[in-house]
């Protein structure tokens, strides 16, 4: 059994404005929803799956699902893993296809971080971990990912001048995206010189804070088919959690080592066929160690790998977040997959910015990381393919 | 182990059902750590089962107290109370026993951590007088 080929994704939206403080959450999921559904030529009627996540209002995807006005549904799912959500919607929406439990699938994203800035405080729900957890003065999940580069840095003698690469390659791309929170170009020593925030990681290592979302539509073959629109093909899926292990975390690897080769393997696809890739870029040091994980290159020398160029478009090695991801673009609801997976459809339908449109675009990787790499995670990666290739 | 004014923000945990014991120790000024009944490991979090051996019988030990820091960030922004605390360090430290525990560094000049360096614990009070547990480097301790 395998998810090859048996869904397609038929619609993507990102909304394109990054602070938002005139709508509602409702309101954002409805804009997005609209998009999404208008860009795959479907309607709200058609829809009888629906997947999002816990920050969306209410108890459940059923409040939601009332308020969009959704009343065919035969399959709902709100799998809560931080930023990779988005990723595991698409695989669980595709297994629901393939099952027959639905065929036209939404998935929705939104939040309003920036604008809730000093209103809000995210508390997130209470674990058995919490207490030895919250005590010491966290400051979001910047001190969690500065702990896992400055292992990296230890371990592989990694450079924050490489982890600043990964940052120029985003704002090259972002200069072609109108929509960018952060559309200029900077080099390395800017990134260097930006204020230190959590050792080694400084200003311009971490992404922005937006507001935002934006949605998919998963659907089957069949309704593939009757749609003017060109769909891409979902080939694989992996996903994987990666907790504490009783303590003794190992923080130089991410759970991109169990979700990679789980869709690399249903895709029957390498590292060595992929023409573009959304990696997860919450931070620097986030995309380092993903593209070691999945085989990109060698546990280690994601630092190497970064620094010569090898991810900027169109003509990289491995051409990534060509919209200039969360990094430079949006990072919508402090949740960056959505956006991933938009910008790969993007690519594999010929539609991102010209500058950064990868030649022949073919099969697309997208890879979420939700939580924090500094102690538990959520990892789902994606391969995506051409409809037609 | 000493009991002098906190070195950075102490706030008390709440004690629950599973660690209640825990926490009371610390208020004794004493480290503690679960260990499995059953298959003897050294369980962190805290908690009365096992994740090894899958079953739930946990008993405290008093634990050495020492390790070594695993990975550390200085931290250079904070908000709220911790905020006229910078620059501090928050760590992994890996316990003798095997677990990496986070928690702070204290008592010693943040640009000089290292991981690797050798730490042990020491506990501060919270206003109500719970205990929490940090680290000091052993060379540097005063």
């Amino acid at each position: 059994m395998t998810i090859r080929g048996k869904a397609h994704i038929a619609g993507a939206f990102e909304h394109p404005r990054r602070e938002i403080p005139d709508r509602t959450l409702p309101q954002l999921h409805a804009e997005v929803a609209t998009g999404a559904l208008a860009d795959a030529g479907l309607s709200f009627d058609d829809v009888d799956g629906f997947f999002t996540d816990s920050m969306a209002p209410g108890w459940s995807p059923i409040t939601m699902a009332e308020y969009l006005g959704l009343d065919h549904l035969s399959y709902f799912d709100n799998t809560e893993s931080g930023g990779s959500s988005y990723l595991m919607h698409v695989g669980h929406a595709a297994a629901a296809i393939a099952a027959g439990k639905c065929n036209v699938a939404l998935i929705t994203l939104a939040g309003t971080p920036r604008s809730d800035r000093g209103r809000m405080r995210g508390g997130g729900n209470m674990g058995p971990d919490s207490p030895f957890e919250w005590l010491w003065g966290t400051t979001g999940p910047v001190s969690q990912y500065a702990l896992v580069a400055q292992r990296h840095m230890y371990e592989f003698g990694t450079t924050s001048e490489q982890l600043a690469w990964v940052k120029i390659a985003a704002s090259r791309h972002a200069r072609h995206n109108p929509n960018a929170f952060l559309p200029d170009e900077v080099s390395v020593d800017e990134v260097l010189a930006s204020r230190m925030i959590s050792d080694p990681l400084h200003l311009l290592d971490c992404c922005v804070v937006t507001d935002g979302g934006g949605a998919i539509v998963v659907v089957s073959p069949d309704v593939a088919s009757t749609l003017d629109r060109s769909t891409v093909s979902l080939l694989g899926h992996g996903e994987a959690p990666k907790h504490m292990h009783d303590g003794r975390i190992d923080l130089s690897y991410t759970g991109g080592v169990w979700s990679g080769p789980r869709a690399f393997e249903e895709a029957g696809l390498t590292p060595d066929d992929i023409d573009y890739a959304s990696i997860y870029d919450s931070f620097t040091i986030t995309v380092v160690v993903t593209l070691e994980d999945l085989g990109f290159c060698e546990k280690g020398k994601g630092g190497p790998f970064v620094a010569d160029g090898a991810l900027e478009a169109p003509h990289g090695r491995l051409p990534f977040n060509t919209d200039g991801g969360g990094l430079c673009n949006n990072h919508p609801g402090n949740r960056g997959g959505m956006t991933k997976i938009i910008e790969a459809v993007r690519q594999l339908r010929g539609e991102a910015n010209a500058a950064v449109q990868v030649p022949d675009c073919e099969v697309a990787i997208v890879h979420g990381t939700g939580g924090s790499l500094g102690n538990r995670s959520g990892a789902a990666t994606l391969i995506l393919g051409r409809a037609d290739a | 182990m000493s009991a002098t004014e906190p070195r950075l923000p102490t706030t008390a945990p709440t004690p629950g059902r599973e660690t209640k014991l825990f926490w009371e120790a610390l208020a004794d000024d004493r480290f503690v750590l679960p260990r499995c009944d059953r298959c003897g490991h050294v369980v962190w979090y805290p908690r009365q089962f096992c994740p090894v051996c899958h079953t739930m019988g946990v008993s405290w030990f008093e634990a050495s107290g020492r390790g070594s820091i695993y990975s550390f960030t200085v931290v250079r922004q904070a908000y709220g109370e911790w905020k006229p605390f910078v620059p501090y360090v928050i760590a992994y430290v890996e316990l003798h026993e095997g677990p990496r525990v986070l928690t702070n560094i204290v008592d010693c000049d943040p640009d000089s951590v290292a991981i690797g360096d050798p730490v042990e614990v020491v506990v501060d009070r919270s206003p109500e007088g719970a205990g929490v547990y940090r680290f000091v480097p052993v060379t540097r301790r005063r």
